[in-house]
Formats: C-alpha cells, structure tokens, sequence
C-alpha cells in the first residue's frame, strides 16, 4: 500500500492512478446501492462479469460497482463511461446486447430514457429531465466511483482539500472559510456549522470529539444512506478537515444498523484512508493525528438527536436530556464534542477546495449551497434530488419528479419527516430553504420530500406520524409521553368514526402544550404534523368527525367495499383472495360481499381485473343492498363473451 | 459461552462498548439469552439491570428466541402512502401472527420498522437479507413460501 508522507506524495499518487487510468476505455458504471440492490442489481452486475468474460473483453472494458446515482425509480440503472450514456430499467438479460453495443459502438435504443411527453429518446445521463435540473455537487461523483475504491475518490481529485487544509491553512482560517460560507446544519436543524465547531474548539476539556450523524431515522428519507454507501471518502475527508479545525483527535461515526451496507463500506474507507497515510498518526506529514471510530445504532429514532446519540456512544440507553447543557461544550464523556449530520460534513471538503465566496454564490440568502432531498411517495420519478437552495416546491416535484403518477390530483407534499409538517397546493411556489418552509408550518428537516395525491387521507397521516412517534419516545419528559399518548386515543376515535365536537380543538391545544414543554426536539415538534393537518386540511377532519366520512376513502372504519353487479364478471379472483370468506359466489355467479363478514383488507379491490373494476369503495353512504338472488346468474349476449376470451 | 467470550474478548481497553457487544451478540444468536447477560456483566462489571435497560430500549436487540427467518415490513412514510399498512396486514394474516410475534413453529418472526431507506420502492418488506420492492398485497404469499 502507498502510504503517502506529504502533500506531494498524494498528489505523485494521483498522478500514478490517472496514469494508469485511460480515460477513453468504456466503463459500465453499474449502481449497487440499496435501492437497486433491492431490485435485483447483484443479478445485473453478475450477468455484466460473465458477458464481459465471454466476449473476451477484460482488458477493454471495465465494470464499476458504484453508489446510488438517485434516479431509483428506473433501477438498475446502469451509466457507460466515457460518454455517459444511460440505460435504465436494465435486466440480466440486457448485458449481452449492452456489451455488444459497447463493441460496435451503438446504443441500445429500447434501454434509453423516454420523454413521456414527447415519446422522445434521451441518451446522455446529463440531458434526461430527472438530472437536468438538478445540481449535483455532492451526488454527482456517486457514479464515477467505487466507494470501496478509495484510488477511484482520489483519482477526482478525493483529499485534496485535506491536503490543502494541513499544507496551507492553519486551523483557524479553516474554521474562519466554514464560518464565512455560512454551511448551515443538514440534519435538520440548520445551525451554521461554524459557530458550533468553534464552540467545541474553545470548549475548556480534553479530549475534544467530533461526531457524524448517520442515524438517518426519519421515514422516507435516505440521502444521508446513498452519500455513506456511494462516496464514504467524502465525508471522511470532511470529518477530519473538521477535527483539525476543532483540534480533535478522535472521532465517531454513529450509523444505523438498519444501513448494514453504509456500516460496510465506511469501514472499509476507514481502512483504506489509514493504509494511504490519510487517518493516523502524522496525516500527510503534517504532524496532525486523527483516528475514526463506527459505533452501530441498534434502533431508535430518538438516539439521532444530539445528546441522545452521544450517550448511545458511551453505551447507554439513547436519551436525550436537556439543552442548557450544550453538547458541543459538554458531550460524550463530558468532553467538547462537535457532531454534524453525513451531508453536512460532506460538503466541508467542497467549502476548503473551492472557498467560502464560490459556495455562498449557491442558494438563498440565509441558505447557501445545494440539498439532497428524497422525493418519494406519489411521484413518478422517485429517487434523490439534489438542488441549490431556493428552488420551489413545484420545481422539484413536476420539473424533475415528473408530476404526479396515473393522471392523479397532487395534494399535499409532507417535508421534514415526524417534526415536520403538509404543504398544500396554493404554496407549490414557495422557495425551499431553512427559513422558507418553517413560515409554512413544516421545515425542512433532514430532506425528505414525501408527495400525496388525492388517495392519501390527511387525518390517517396525522394519525401515522403520532402513531410512530408514540413508539419511538422515550418517555423521560410527560408532555411529550403523555400528549403524544392523548393525542393518539383522539385521532384513533377520528378515524374509527368516533369523532365528536370539540376534538380539534382539544389536538391544538395538546399539540401547542407539547411544543412549549417537551424536553428535546422530538416532542417540541411532534404536533407539527398534526398542526399543519388542521391548518390545511380542517375540512377533512371535519368530514370524519361529522358525517363519518373518509374522503380519500383510506380509513378502514369509515369505508366499505361492494362489488358493482353491473360490472362483475364472476371471475371468482376476488373470492378465492378473500381472507374472512365474506365473498359469496360461483362461475357464472355474481359475487356479493357480505358486509358482516368483511374485514375490509381491499384484497378483493386490489385483485379485481382493471378491465372489470366491479368493486367498489364508498364511504360515508349506505351500501347498497345486494342484487336478488334470481337476478345474480351472469348473462352475456356471445359476442361480448368471446370478445372477453 | 465460549462465542460470548470471543465477542467480548474483541473489544478489551475500549470504552462505551456495551451496545456493540449485544449487537454482536444478537447477531450470533439471534437473540441475547439471559446467561449471556450475566456473562456481559460478570466481564464488564456493568449491573444486569443496566443491561436489561439498553437491551429492552433497542429495537434491534431481542430477548425472546427468534424465529429462523427475520421479516420486515417497512411502514416509513413513502411505504405508508403506497400501501404498505394492507401489506402488514396480509404478511399478519399469511403468517397467523401479529407484528413483533414469532409463529409457533419458530420459523418466522414478524416486525415492523420505521424506513428502511429504499423509499423510492416502496412499499417493501426485507425477509432475512433479501429485498423485495414495490409489493402487492398478491405477492406476499408466494415469497413467504420461498422461505423453510
């Protein structure tokens, strides 16, 4: 292994790797992060080895398992370098006619990106709409590297703002460039990362620690879990960047277990940055000694907030206690500790490389550079977004995520997961920044960017975020044990049909108590989503406690399913599905739910044929009742039964 | 035991190790027995009672045996709005339990997690290492079969 001694060293490695390196040979760029892992993408690497091996082209064409490149709703997705050519959707089976292509010199038309509006092809990964309008400074090099490869971050230039730092920057203008490009915190809060770092490096105490937060715990969110698994050496370079500013010389990387190939592919940086002289003792010959510890979450939300992650550090159930104390003066151990979130350590090498003036030229006023958000949910282009600060709402949710899918009505979009709030329609064109989404009731949180049609039911997704963060409280503080624990007996009744007057009124006041009382952030801003609901959607609330009606026909108390006789084809599908055998019917036999037995799982709606759609969801109207017995035998004139054959 | 030992063994001198070492454990055994936690405490000198606190805090961590196969089903946010409560509730009745139970004949233990991170294919459920996305309540009979 080279360990390098110096600045130059690095940069004589560099040379050596690109050296090596012929950047005209074709590259499969395959992605191997979770997302795609879970589509089958081993299958797709492995079918790519072996076509590789049997045209005999092991010397001509390389193959790179990379990170997640974002756009998972198309996985696998597979890029070829050097043009950048992007395949998506790709099969086992496609290897053969891709690596073909590659020879010839072709393109695999079927396999390209298709402009649902102009049915046009897109070849290039840059020019597909998805990744156009995105501004990928963080993401971006997730797919010209392989995370276990650390000579693939360094051949782009990886540790060259380390290697700047230590070499010409002593550790207070490092601080003075973070404080100046005013890098505020990514995990949520949005505290500038400089005055905190300088908080622990004027701390009394020692030894000081620095910390990265990858317990990326809110639902629906995963960009903290595609940097880690996709481009580990980044937030490396960052965290030791940070300890040399604070004067740390250990530090910790709090990753969830739920993430076992994030835990896995961090280690092996760790490994690989201590081989080439980049952690350790005496880092570039600088004399500056950092080392790296992974501690793995065991599951709990609750352990990714500040204080309750650095006692889950010392080994300790993960409670959060309270803030007079400041963790950046006073954290594991008692000891200064400075922890910031994976995306926030991530763009410090960014900040040293290129200057604080280049990163506050990105973004809003009192936001600057880009963010990584998950646009999940009912979207069409599903995956991770990243863009500068300030871009809207609407921007992100129909110029890259696509609309909404089967022609359905947007409703609301859920940001800043469990603390976070629902931002109706009339506020699309809002600016997303820290400041900007807070005005609206919700925050931007971590960055998780959850869209909703018309099918989703606000008071069940009030109901959800409560019901989750009951589990996930700890219970050390009553507002937030107690008042989650209320609110939910009342939003439980709401969604059952047991809703009376007076009960919205009752949510607002439990929720403004909780955010005046609780102890940490989990319970000062649970009740925004319960909050936000009610600001946006009251009528929906109302239509459950009133006429016990569900208007997106999601709450299963207040809902019924009925098989239209005029459109049932006696297919006997949804009857032999049925779980509580409510379906009553044979061939040639309308089939009819029985109301008193149905458990209304929506198995029957699910499995009943798209051509036929015969069962029916209503709610907050009577069902009507069943067809006579004489009339329930199927009759069809002949021609519209071969026609149904 | 002597696994126990070895894992413990694996982090002398260091500090805060605790969760580590049960997390060890409980990938091992795949639960944390009792006479597990006595040893940790003997090697440790940490109080039972404190270890039965950060075992029982974690949802990672079990203190009842587990079944032979693990099956997740992801109720996050994204999972949420796509379905994935109907999809609990079909895995519940395939499998006769209810989520956090194992079923009698020590086969599967059925949990629920709060995201699991591969939000763009929701719904999912992750059954051992395995990985399934974008799940049709129809579906899940078939792949629980996959698994003895």
């Amino acid at each position: 292994m080279p360990k390098t001694n110096s600045p130059t060293e690095l940069e004589d490695l560099r040379r050596e790797i690109l050296s090596k390196r012929d950047s005209n040979k074709p590259c499969i760029a395959i992605c191997a992060g979770t997302g795609c892992l879970a589509l089958g993408a081993q299958r797709v690497i492995n079918a790519f080895k072996e076509e590789v091996k049997k045209q005999g082209l092991e010397a001509n064409v390389d193959i790179r398992e990379t990170g997640c490149p974002g756009f998972c709703e198309k996985g696998t997705v597979v890029v070829i370098y050097p043009k950048g050519v992007c395949y998506l959707q790709v099969q086992p089976e496609d290897s053969f006619e891709i690596i073909s292509a590659i020879k010839e010199r072709k393109i695999v038309e079927r396999l390209l990106y298709t402009d649902p509006s102009t049915g046009e092809k897109v070849i290039y990964e840059h020019e597909i709409p998805f990744y156009k309008n995105q501004m990928r400074l963080l993401m971006g090099n997730n797919t010209k590297i392989d995370p276990k490869n650390i000579d693939d971050y360094i051949a782009l230039g990886g540790y060259g703002a380390i290697s700047k730092a230590l070499s010409e920057m002593t550790p207070e203008q490092v601080l003075e460039e973070v404080k100046r490009s005013n890098l505020r915190g990514r995990g949520g809060g949005g505290f500038p990362a400089g005055r905190k770092w300088e908080t622990t490096r004027n701390a009394p105490g020692e030894p000081k620690y620095v910390i990265v937060n990858c317990d990326e715990g809110d639902p629906g969110a995963f960009m903290d879990r595609a940097l880690m698994e996709g481009n580990p050496h980044s937030v490396l370079e960052g965290l030791i960047i940070g300890a040399y500013a604070i004067g740390s010389h250990e530090g910790f990387i709090y990753a969830r277990q739920e993430y076992p190939l994030a835990v896995e592919n961090v280690n092996i940086a760790i490994k690989r940055a201590e081989e080439y002289g980049l952690l350790g003792n005496n880092i570039l010959g600088s004399g500056f000694d950092f080392k790296i510890k992974v501690h793995r979450g065991a599951g709990a939300f609750v352990s990714g907030e500040s204080s309750a992650l650095m006692t889950a550090i010392e080994g300790k159930v993960g409670e959060p206690r309270p803030k007079y104390i400041h963790t950046s003066e006073s954290g594991v151990w008692d000891k200064p500790s400075d922890l910031n979130n994976v995306e926030t350590w991530a763009n410090v090498p960014l900040i040293i490389d290129k200057g604080s003036d280049w990163f506050t030229s990105i973004g809003t006023e009192g936001s600057k550079g880009t963010k990584i958000f998950s646009l999940v949910g009912k979207v069409n282009n599903t995956g991770l977004v990243e863009v500068p600060m300030g871009t809207t709402l609407k921007e992100i949710i129909y110029d890259i995520g696509g609309g909404i899918p089967e022609g359905k009505k947007f409703k609301a979009v859920q940001t800043g997961g469990p603390s976070g709030g629902c931002i109706p329609e009339e506020y699309l064109d809002t600016p997303v920044d820290f400041d900007e989404l807070a005005k609206l009731g919700s925050i931007m949180g971590s960055g998780g960017m959850i869209v909703m049609d018309e099918d989703t039911c606000m008071v069940d997704i009030s109901r959800y975020f409560v019901d989750f963060l009951c589990d996930e409280s700890c219970g050390k503080c009553v507002p937030c044990r107690e008042g989650l624990k209320g609110v939910r007996k009342i939003l439980n009744d709401i969604v059952a049909g047991r809703g009376k007057e007076g009960d919205i009124e009752l949510l607002e006041e439990i929720g403004d108590v909780m955010s005046e009382a609780s102890l940490c952030a989990l319970g000062k801003t649970a009740a925004n989503p319960i909050l936000s609901t009610i600001r946006y959607f009251r009528d929906e609330y109302e239509a459950h406690i009133e006429e016990k009606r569900c208007p997106a026909l999601v709450c299963k108390d207040l809902i019924s399913y009925y098989i239209d006789p005029e459109r049932c084809n006696a297919c006997r599908l949804c009857l032999k599905n049925c779980p509580a055998d409510a379906i009553d019917g044979e061939k040639k036999l309308i089939h009819i739910i029985d109301q008193s037995k149905c458990v209304k799982c929506g198995t029957c709606f699910d499995v009943c044929p798209p051509k036929f759609s015969a069962v029916k969801k209503i709610s907050g109207e009577p069902v009507p009742p069943p067809i006579p017995e004489e009339k329930r035998v199927l009759v069809k004139d002949k021609k519209s039964k071969g026609g149904q054959k | 035991m002597e696994k126990i030992d070895e894992i413990i063994d694996g982090y002398v001198d260091e500090e805060g190790v605790l969760i580590q070492i049960l997390l060890d454990i409980q990938h091992e055994l795949n639960w944390i027995p009792k006479e597990s936690i006595i040893e940790v405490s003997r090697r440790l000198q940490i109080p039972i009672s404190q270890i039965y606190r950060v075992a029982s805090f974690y949802t990672a961590m079990s203190l009842t045996p587990m079944g032979r196969h693990l099956v997740q089903v992801c109720l996050g946010t994204a999972c949420h709005v796509r379905g994935a409560p109907k999809i609990l509730n079909k895995v519940e009745n395939t499998l006769k339990i209810k989520a956090g139970e194992t079923t009698e004949d020590m086969m599967f233990t059925l949990r629920r997690v709060n995201c699991l991170g591969c939000c763009a294919m929701g719904p999912m459920i992750v059954v051992d290492k395995d990985y399934y996305g974008k799940m049709k309540t129809q579906d899940v009979g078939e792949i629980l079969e996959r698994y003895e």
